[in-house]
């Protein structure tokens, strides 16, 4: 059990580092999605299933696709 | 220079925060006040749900300054985006036929979904703010899918404000009826576990899931519009 | 095992924060700053509610009648919690609509290129 919580939380520090480093804007936002989402399924094993369910539905789904307009009405690349 | 005061920071910033994570224990129990509110909500509130009695029994009135958050950046939204001069439009790729249908099949089934969530909010794990995140990913989904469609705005704007008015209406209902305090429980709690249970909390719960609900819609819609 | 055990989540709490900061504090473009905003918010979530965690505890939620509340978690965290990730979105969705704005007045998004907005 302990071991599934490490490899979990090694993947978001991985995804989390990610988004600090790619330079494509879309890249970078779907990393960001990937860290809300292993916080939910880090939040329901911490018995906490309203905060999960509020996590995927509100940061994995809604603040992505704002991000992803707010992209594409601006410009997509870093530099 | 700037990036030896950059490092200098975030070593600081990490030593601080070393120094204080390592006093504090895990996975000891609830304090005091969550050891209060679990003993005591079956019989002050009667919801089954101890986060769902938390949020709207003993801490209506956070959530109420919550809710007024969520209207002031829905107008903030409406109000930068408002004067914001339209450049020529560009040709935008219908999406394909199966997309189209999937997303109009899809779309009424994730409006129940939404309100099955906000409904249930204190028997089992949801409420007013997942169920109204929900609906509103639902009418993304038919913005993204299906070429065109857009909400009509005058409808967004009575739901959104129907369901403000009820909970503040509810709430002011509390200071003439029953223990005379604002948002106090004064519809009969029912019978522990069933739908009609734990006084005002479904009814706050159903304003408040209408109430968010379109107004995470009102942003997605202001914020795409045109592209 | 014990010490991760016991501090798995303080660590993944305390990596996402220091990321978010880094963020915030290095990078040029206004849309990775606010990703940056987005991360350490999530990071600060995840360690208010390893606070309220009991061991071999469960959810807050007396889904029978005889349920004790002798091993349940802390409602009060996740009551918190529960309003800081919507305002945290209405935040990130206000932060976007005035990048927009500034991207039209600027005419760039780089942080460096506005004048004295950067230090």
């Amino acid at each position: 059990m302990i071991l599934i919580v490490t490899l979990l939380v090694v993947l978001m520090l991985a995804a989390a580092i990610c988004a600090a480093v790619f330079k494509d804007l879309i890249s970078a936002v779907i990393s960001g999605c990937l860290v809300s989402l292993i916080a939910a399924v880090l939040f329901y094993l911490l018995h906490a299933p309203d905060v999960a369910m509020a996590e995927a539905s509100i940061g994995a789904a809604l603040v992505t696709a704002v991000f992803i307009i707010a992209i594409k009405r601006t410009e997509r690349y870093e530099e | 220079m700037r990036t030896f005061i950059v490092i200098l920071l975030l070593a600081v910033t990490c030593l601080g925060i070393y120094s204080v994570l390592v006093h504090i224990p895990f996975g000891t129990g609830p304090s005091e006040t969550g050891t209060h509110y679990l003993a005591n909500t079956r019989s002050d509130t009667g919801a089954s749900n101890a986060v769902t009695a938390v949020v709207v029994g003993y801490r209506g009135f956070d959530t109420l300054g919550e809710v007024t958050v969520l209207f002031l950046t829905a107008m903030g939204v409406g109000a930068v985006l408002a004067t914001l001069q339209n450049r020529e439009k560009r040709s935008i790729e219908k999406a394909s036929l199966i997309l189209t249908a999937a997303c109009r099949f899809l779309f009424p089934l994730t409006l129940l979904f939404g309100a099955y969530i906000f409904l249930h909010g204190h028997l089992t794990p949801g409420g007013g703010f997942q169920g109204g995140a929900v609906i509103a990913s639902g009418f993304l989904l038919v913005y993204l899918g299906c070429h065109g469609r857009r909400i009509s705005r005058p409808a967004s704007k009575v739901f959104e404000s129907a369901g403000g008015l009820l909970f503040v209406g509810i709430g002011l209902a509390g200071l003439y009826v029953g223990s005379r305090f604002f948002l106090s429980n004064f519809l009969p709690a029912g019978e522990f576990n069933t739908l009609l249970s734990a006084g005002i909390i479904p009814v706050i719960y159903i304003g408040v899931g209408i109430k968010v609900g379109a107004e995470l819609t009102g942003i997605i819609d202001r914020m795409m519009e045109d592209t | 095992m014990t010490f991760l055990q016991n501090y798995i989540y303080y660590i993944a709490s305390f990596g996402l924060v220091l990321t978010g900061l880094y963020i915030i504090m290095v990078k040029k473009n206004l849309i990775k700053v606010i990703l940056g905003i987005s991360i350490l918010e999530t990071g600060v979530n995840v360690f208010l509610i390893s606070l309220g965690y009991q061991e071999n505890g469960t959810a807050p939620i007396f889904s029978r009648i005889g349920l004790s509340a002798n091993r349940m978690t802390d409602p009060v965290p996740q009551a918190l919690v529960l309003t800081a990730i919507v305002i945290g979105l209405a935040v990130l969705a206000l932060a976007l609509t005035l990048a927009i704005r500034a991207y039209r007045y600027f005419g760039t998004l780089n942080l460096m290129k506005i004048k004295d907005q950067k230090w």
